[in-house]
């Protein structure tokens, strides 16, 4: 079926008609920083609100309107497709493979997605505003007491679970049925089992979520009782099928930023990964427990005694692959030949804030100890510390990671310290302050609070409008590499890069690997 | 980890397609369809239509859209497979993605049946005084008994059916509150009895037709399949028939409490499957007979459409047992 040694088409049919897995990469990549900033944007009208106490800018309404869309176009818009991005930009590079098993309906996974989030955003100009009730969406909220706009909402969840569902089986199936000759499972790098774990999860959860959708879109327009009371159900209902989904969730979008940073610490520590094998099985372990352990977001909610002690424990457990995961990060740094380029320094970051963030949510398990904590800043600060510090900060180290790779270009390496510096200060003088409002017991979601959270607030706030305006040196810096960026030739770019998409040519041709390399038999994961 | 450039032994190409347009005209339909459908429910409360201006035909041309582009979609893959251009690991692709979706659909009627347990099991009995020393049967829902079937909700219970906008607990017109095996009169005019015996036999019937065609027998494959839509037919008119017993008859609805609520959408959604399986069943019968495609060792198509339809069969033995006899 012709020539495929051709390079990509010219103008915007490239781009709408690929089948190239680089190209939809680049699509994911882009279009997730774009929502980021639609989020981010979100996110500093928000913290201008609550610069200082009373009310200052925005309606109530609105301000809730703010807080639910910031929470969703930033999982589902930003974190979600930036690691698809990356996903499909990778994955057929560091297992051998000429593309991702199914192109065309990778190409379909990312289009939908553009106009789906385009009809959520939509619902902020439609009669009645946008979707007020949070991220999570709990009933009645969203169902009895909801704009109309929540069936647009309903149906852009239902559009993004098509995506997420079409993109993860493209992922499994690429990786049981690509692989290069020799490349065994257990010889892939860890950022490729991430995936593949997390595409598992991602098929599992997605359509329970388009269930718990589709049951709100009854209740709401057919009449039907699932979430009200009165006619047999139980709102409680919706919380369960809701966190059923949503703790998975949760390590869809964490588990293949552990593997980012379980490619880039080794790199620049110069030495093979510590403990390669217990990094698989607990990632394996991580993802098994989350489908247990939901209820741990629902202890207030009237569960019976016995209920909230198995999910304390459960969730509790969770604790020791992750400290394995830690463990073999700080162990694989541990007499390294270190170096402290951009990339590692978001992926140190990361490794110490994500490290805050689990501690936290180790707090936030104890069960008699969560009726304080519950609903307040508190868990607010705890899952910004694995959101942003997490998965945004291995994203970040990721793309400057791999930046060279791809453009054949080498970023700004004094603005990408400047950027992370900034962005590590600005996120901590966020954050840090609300586990004290929290626990001082600030709600979240509201837009005034008592005059004694003042001080914090306003250095949230300021560290906030910091974080916000790094992240234009961050875009500044992206665009400059790959127009005018210094050109890089060396196929390895980073000296102590390992894995299969380093022996490319650097910038890669549009098709690679169109004749998969044979692996050798190696003694240990290099 | 090395890399050399030898190419492995019995290496295939494995065909990446050409830039192809079918993705964006895929999400142009699906888009519309969805954005129609929302236009559509905006205007309606409790499934009457409205004044509801153009959404049906937006709605209508989305789906059409929608289809014909799959229709396409699914053209250009048989049509590459017959010029050959599947190598052995491309077919295996296909046989993951259908394995893989399937069991998206099976997480998908997991949520519905796990909030069949959950109303059943822990909702249920505690609106009716379980738990919490029986407070909120004794404050919110007096008097509320709780069965399954039910045989009144909540708010029938503590009277004025309606000043809840959601919970439209219609009366019911007779004594029949369920379709149960408990509340049928005779076994022989159990609909769901003779459903049952239908599905299974077109699992078998399916079965028989893949053995044919694994023989090359295309008469006999062409035969068992027919039978086997003819039975999917069947069922999904029997099921309709049952709506309408239910509507008609029992005045048992969607807006009936929690009972119409989880028996409608089990059993809608399916019976939506079931439709969509002899479906593609129907399509591999018209390619055999038409087209004359698929031969012992390659018809892909056929069998994952065979899956499919066990798949469904597999759901319909979990709805039978939790739905209609326990």
């Amino acid at each position: 079926m012709g020539d495929h040694h051709h390079g990509p088409a010219k103008g915007l049919s490239r781009w709408l008609f690929t089948t190239n897995h680089k190209d939809i990469g680049t699509m994911y990549l882009w279009f997730s920083f774009a929502m980021f900033i639609l989020g981010g944007t979100f996110a500093m009208i928000i913290r201008a609100e609550l610069f200082q106490p009373g009310m200052q800018l925005v309606e109530p309404g609105f301000f809730n309107q703010m807080t639910t869309l910031h929470g969703l176009v930033m999982v589902f818009g930003a974190i979600m497709p930036s690691f698809v991005g990356l996903a499909n930009w990778l994955i057929p590079m560091m297992i051998g493979a000429p593309d991702m098993a199914l192109p065309r309906m990778n190409n379909w996974s990312f289009w939908i997605l553009p106009p789906g989030f385009l009809m959520l955003a939509s619902t902020l100009f439609m009669e009645g505003g946008a979707p007020a009730f949070g991220w999570t969406f709990y009933a009645p909220l969203s169902t009895t007491y909801a704009a109309p706009s929540v069936t647009f909402f309903i149906f852009s969840i239902h559009v993004l679970g098509v995506s997420s569902i079409m993109g993860s089986i493209n992922i499994i199936a690429t990786i049981m049925n690509m692989r290069a000759p020799g490349m065994t499972y257990m010889k892939m790098p860890l950022f490729v089992w991430t995936w593949f774990i997390t595409a598992f999860l991602l098929v599992a959860v997605m359509p329970v979520l388009a269930g718990a959708v589709t049951m709100m879109l009854m209740d709401i327009h057919f009449g039907t009782s699932f979430f009200s009371a009165a006619g047999g159900g139980d709102p409680v209902l919706f919380q369960h099928i809701f966190w059923f989904f949503g703790h998975p969730e949760v390590y869809i979008i964490i588990l293949p930023a552990f593997g980012v940073v379980s490619q880039v610490i080794p790199a620049f520590s110069r030495k093979p990964l510590f403990g390669y094998a217990s990094m698989v099985y607990a990632t394996a372990a991580i993802a098994i427990l989350s489908f247990v352990v939901w209820a741990h977001h629902m202890y207030t909610v009237g569960m019976p005694v016995a209920g909230e002690l198995f999910f304390m424990y459960a969730t509790m457990l969770i604790a020791v692959p992750t400290g394995v995961k830690v463990f073999n990060w700080v162990s694989t740094m541990w007499r390294g030949a270190l170096s402290f380029e951009t990339p590692m320094l978001f992926s140190i970051g990361f490794l110490v804030l994500f490290t805050i963030g689990g501690f936290t949510g180790l707090m936030l398990s104890i069960a008699p100890a969560d009726f304080q904590y519950h609903d307040t800043y508190f868990v607010v600060a705890h899952f910004h510390y694995v959101m942003v510090a997490g998965a945004v900060f291995s994203m970040t180290s990721a793309v400057y990671f791999w930046l060279p790779k791809w453009t054949g270009r080498m970023y700004n390496e004094t603005m990408g310290k400047v950027h992370f510096w900034i962005s590590f200060v600005g996120f901590n003088v966020t954050f840090f302050p609300q586990h004290f409002v929290g626990l001082a017991g600030m709600p979240r979601r509201v837009p005034d609070y008592a005059l004694q959270f003042a001080d914090f607030n306003m250095m949230s706030s300021i560290g906030a409008f910091v974080y916000g305006a790094s992240q234009i040196l961050f875009l500044y810096n992206v665009i400059a590499t790959i127009v005018a960026g210094e050109r890089v030739s060396d196929e390895q770019v980073w000296d102590g890069a390992e894995g299969l998409e380093w022996t490319l040519p650097t910038p890669p041709p549009y098709h690679t690997f169109e004749v998969p390399p044979q692996i050798e038999a190696s003694p240990a994961h290099g | 980890m090395a890399a050399t450039e030898h190419a492995p032994a019995g290496y295939e190409k494995y065909h990446v397609p050409d830039s192809s347009s079918l993705a964006v005209r895929a999400t142009v339909g699906l888009i519309l369809t969805v954005f129609g459908a929302g236009l559509l429910l905006n205007d309606m409360t409790f499934g009457e239509a409205h004044e509801s201006g153009n959404a049906k035909w937006v709605l209508a041309a989305g789906l059409a859209f929608f289809i014909y582009t799959l229709a396409s979609w699914f053209r250009t893959t048989i049509r590459e497979n017959m010029q050959g251009m599947n190598s052995a690991q491309l077919n295996h692709s296909y046989v993951l993605g259908m394995f893989w979706f399937i069991f998206s659909e099976v997480m998908f009627f997991f949520a519905f049946f796990g909030t069949l347990f959950y109303v059943r099991q822990l909702a249920g009995p505690w609106l009716a005084g379980e738990g919490e020393g029986g407070r909120m049967n004794g404050l919110l829902w007096p008097g509320f008994e709780f069965s399954w079937p039910p045989t009144i909700t909540p708010q029938e219970a503590v009277g004025g059916t309606d000043i809840q906008p959601i919970a439209n607990n219609g009366a019911f017109l007779t004594q029949e509150r369920s379709m149960s095996f408990a509340d049928a009169h005779h076994w022989y005019q159990w609909l769901p009895m003779w459903n049952t015996i239908i599905l299974l036999s077109s699992s078998f019937t399916v079965h028989i037709a893949h053995t044919a065609l694994l023989k090359d027998q295309r008469s006999k494959f062409n035969l068992w399949l027919g039978i086997t839509v003819a039975l999917g037919i069947i069922f999904v008119g029997l099921q309709a028939a049952e709506y309408y017993e239910a509507y008609a008859l029992y005045g048992l609805t969607l807006n009936s409490g929690i009972y119409g609520s989880t028996f409608f959408m089990l059993t809608g959604f399916h019976g939506f499957h079931v439709f969509m399986g002899m479906t593609m069943l129907l399509i591999q019968l018209l390619r055999s007979v038409r087209g004359h495609h698929f031969t012992a060792s390659d018809h892909f198509g056929f069998e994952a459409s065979s899956w499919y339809w066990h798949f469904v069969d597999v759901v319909w033995v979990f709805l039978f047992l939790f739905v209609y006899i326990l």
